[in-house]
């Protein structure tokens, strides 16, 4: 800690948090605000994970033992949406709320009060959403991708899960808005764009993807909400409309999503490896270079999820060659991972481990990714177990593993007590061998033939989903762990200011627990060298 | 069922389950695309196996060397231009060998000109229905009753002691061996999605959109698919079952259903 810092925290003592509820809705502190979403994203994870453990029970013995198969829609179409709007992408906002301004020196978002707007919004959204399991016709059941004609069959639910998408993208480009705004004008003076920590490069880029591609979105359910209610036939054949054209505009979204949801986790990883190696992230430049590639390459390649559809054969080579493309950016990222950690001095504490895990685990879902490019072998493969398995490993072991790693990595910072490490690496090992237990199996399933989204199955199909029940049912129950590292995460040693042995970056330079405000005034160039060495 | 799940845990489960195959792979069908689909399927995963064996090699035996309880010193280096650039350059060689067969087979997928038989496929929730374009065959294929009957929670029947599980129809497609069969696929409903593993053939089934497929089966035999796209509550209740037969067969399975063909679908309708 230097004394630029602890002055400038002194001299604010008086200003500090509200009393009771009113800090919580009101507050435009990036660090509560930052806790709020990360809190919200953990209930959404588990909120999400018991839906995947009712479809998990559902498949673990051919037959209906039970739910009915229109409840298994649901709760697939419900743990998708709540998993990828509610977990995943809230869970690096809130990283990226309470992280970004403390590793570019800033004192706060730069616009605070829609900082606390965009999070506010996100409970309304998911209450709307949850409280259509209570509707006559039930949740909606036609699959998180929501193709027309399908989700024009949705009950009473339907304008409920169009408006708690549109309320969700308003929250997600508000967001984005923020935290473009904060990186390009509330750096440190001496932190020019290409000395930024990962993490706040692939933040930059990722809150770009959503305001690019979050309109899109939205503009898509409305139309099917004017094909419901206002008689219009954009997507309805029987009007001269084209059913196709919605799966083009939701994957010109969906596309860029998945990218959304991955680069921050790159950016995590990004930070941790190079600490934990004791030596700094090997070609930062080139990170950069290859995150901002794959941005770009994720608007061109949206039509490899439809080989299926009937598209033109100039078409599907098109899709196919751009998607092919994407693995050598994404090579570059996992080989500099590795290079990070060629030669340096490790160890292996949680967060190391949750992100050796990622680039192993992620790598594998880069591999499936690689043969579902191949357009004749996808049309194999398209709605298969085979995919179901591959999104999962990117998601799981990705992303998941990365907002793990990064909660263990900064959680000293944030709490001022080290957490309990005994319990962190139960959390990873469990959590390690159950998502393979739960998931590699089902590359098995969906090559020998078995279709996603399915309640029951043939016979032949008997055995690996047993495993992948017993894998998921093991893989929640050891994110209680994680709780437990939580609730007594107050209790272990008092942190340092740095916390680990070699970590970079200003947010090691401002006391544990890290104050309610931090840099007042902007670290002087002394700091950030420190810092960024 | 709770004796099967009980089983199950006490790890005899696999001695229970006569009817599993363990099923591993993509099967290499009965077409010749089918095979060339699983040649280069099996090539990109040989590709992908090469690639992650020398990956996780390095990170491996990084992992063993350089770790501070055997008192590795960190090295300083971040960044290496020469490095950067092979491993940028000898990936896109990769993909340059695994794209040009992929668009060699998918240009002769597309090609589905001159067929000798031709058969209109409707997709309904949640049956299918075959209209054989040259020949006054036309009918509706809905699953097997003996799965009916067992589908159901609380049926009271075990999945297990129902043969072809949820992959039996009433009515099969039948089709010639050796003759190039063309599929026009087309939905009366919602988006619904033709697949058979050991034709290589998906493809989805759109209202208002006519699609087009293409196969010419190498053997005869009975081949078993799914609806693949999610089409509502009995989305996993529609299965696809082919018959491929000699020609001749074909001939005279044809010559019978004229008439009751026609009588069938007059009574569906």
């Amino acid at each position: 800690m230097t004394t630029a810092v602890a002055d400038a925290h002194d001299a604010h003592e008086h200003h500090g948090p509200e009393k009771g509820i009113k800090r919580w809705l009101f507050t435009t502190n990036h660090k509560d605000i930052g806790t709020m979403y990360l809190i919200f994203s953990l209930i959404m994870f588990f909120a999400g994970g018991s839906m995947a453990l009712v479809i998990r029970s559902e498949l673990m013995t051919p037959g209906l033992q039970f739910v009915h198969p229109e409840f298994f829609n649901q709760m697939t179409t419900m743990h998708a949406l709540i998993m990828v709007f509610g977990a995943v992408m809230p869970a690096f906002v809130g990283l990226a709320n309470w992280m970004i301004p403390m590793m570019i020196g800033a004192p706060d978002m730069a616009l605070p009060r829609m900082n606390n707007w965009s999070f506010w919004i996100l409970p309304v959204a998911f209450g709307l959403l949850a409280s259509t399991l209570f509707m006559p016709g039930g949740a909606p059941a036609s699959g998180w991708t929501m193709y027309p004609p399908l989700v024009l069959q949705t009950g009473d639910a339907f304008p409920f899960l169009i408006f708690s998408i549109h309320l969700m993208g308003l929250s997600s480009i508000m967001g984005a808005i923020n935290i473009i705004v904060t990186i390009l004008n509330m750096r440190a003076p001496d932190m020019w764009l290409l000395k930024m920590p990962m993490f706040v490069w692939t933040w930059l880029i990722t809150a770009y993807l959503l305001i690019a591609v979050m309109p899109v979105f939205a503009g898509a359910v409305t139309m099917l909400l004017t094909d419901q209610f206002f008689g219009t036939s954009f997507f309805l054949a029987a009007g001269g409309g084209d059913p196709v054209m919605f799966q083009h505009i939701f994957w010109f979204f969906g596309h860029p999503e998945v990218y959304i949801m991955i680069l921050p986790a790159f950016g995590v990883v990004s930070e941790i490896i190079p600490t934990f190696s004791r030596k700094p992230l090997f070609g930062h430049d080139s990170m950069v270079y290859a995150a901002s590639c794959i941005a770009f390459l994720s608007f061109i390649v949206w039509a490899h999820h439809m080989f299926t559809v009937g598209m033109p054969l100039s078409g599907q080579l098109f899709f196919m060659f751009s998607t092919m493309l994407i693995a050598v950016p994404t090579g570059v990222k996992v080989f500099n991972w590795i290079a990070t950690m060629w030669r340096g001095s490790m160890t292996f504490e949680t967060p190391m481990l949750f992100s050796l895990g990622f680039v192993f685990l992620f790598t594998i879902g880069g591999f499936s990714g690689l043969m579902l490019a191949i357009a004749p072998a996808d049309i194999q493969y398209h709605d298969s177990y085979f995919v179901v398995a591959h999104f999962h490993y990117v998601l799981v072991p990705g992303s998941i593993f990365a907002l793990m790693a990064g909660a263990y990595y900064w959680l000293p910072k944030w709490t001022g007590h080290m957490y309990n490490e005994t319990a962190g690496k139960l959390h990873f090992w469990m959590s390690t061998i159950f998502v393979n237990l739960t998931f590699f199996p089902m590359h098995f399933l969906g090559l020998a033939g078995m279709p996603r989204r399915i309640p029951d199955y043939s016979t032949q199909f008997a055995d690996f989903n047993w495993m992948a029940s017993v894998g998921a049912i093991g893989f929640g129950l050891s994110q209680l762990i994680f709780v437990y590292v939580l609730l007594t995460s107050k209790k272990g040693e008092k942190a340092t200011d740095r916390v680990w042995e070699a970590p970079r970056g200003l947010e090691w330079t401002v006391p544990s627990p890290a104050p309610y405000h931090t840099f007042d005034t902007p670290p002087v160039k002394r700091v950030s060298e420190e810092a960024f060495e | 069922m709770l004796r099967k799940s009980f089983l199950s845990l006490l790890g005899l489960h696999w001695a229970g389950a006569a009817n599993a195959d363990w099923a591993l792979n993509m099967p290499r069908g009965i077409t010749e695309l089918s095979a060339e689909t699983y040649d280069l399927h099996m090539m990109v995963f040989w590709w992908c196996v090469a690639i992650g064996v020398v990956v996780f090699g390095v990170m491996i035996i990084s992992l063993f060397l350089h770790r501070k309880s055997r008192g590795a010193k960190a090295a300083t280096f971040s960044h290496s231009t020469g490095a950067e650039v092979i491993w940028t350059i000898i990936p896109c060689i990769i993909l340059l060998v695994m794209a040009v067969p992929a668009a060699e087979t998918m240009i002769r997928l597309e090609d589905s000109r001159d067929p000798d038989v031709s058969i209109v496929i409707t997709g309904y929730q949640w049956k299918w229905h075959y209209k054989y374009q040259d020949e006054d065959v036309e009918f509706y294929s809905s699953l097997a009753l003996p799965s009916v009957k067992a589908r159901f929670k609380e049926s009271g029947v075990d999945p297990f002691s129902v043969e072809n599980y949820l992959l039996e129809v009433d009515r099969p497609l039948v089709v010639p061996r050796g003759k190039k069969v063309r599929l026009l696929m087309t939905s009366n409903d919602v988006i619904h999605s033709w697949w058979v593993p050991d034709l290589a053939i998906k493809k989805d089934a759109i209202p208002g959109i006519i699609n087009e497929v293409w196969f010419r089966a190498t053997e005869t035999g009975t081949f078993r698919g799914q609806c693949a796209e999610l089409c509502g509550k009995d989305h996993g209740y529609m299965p696809i079952v082919v018959e491929v037969v000699e020609p001749d067969a074909y001939q005279a399975w044809v010559d019978t259903r004229q008439d009751g063909g026609a009588q069938v679908a007059q009574m569906e309708n």
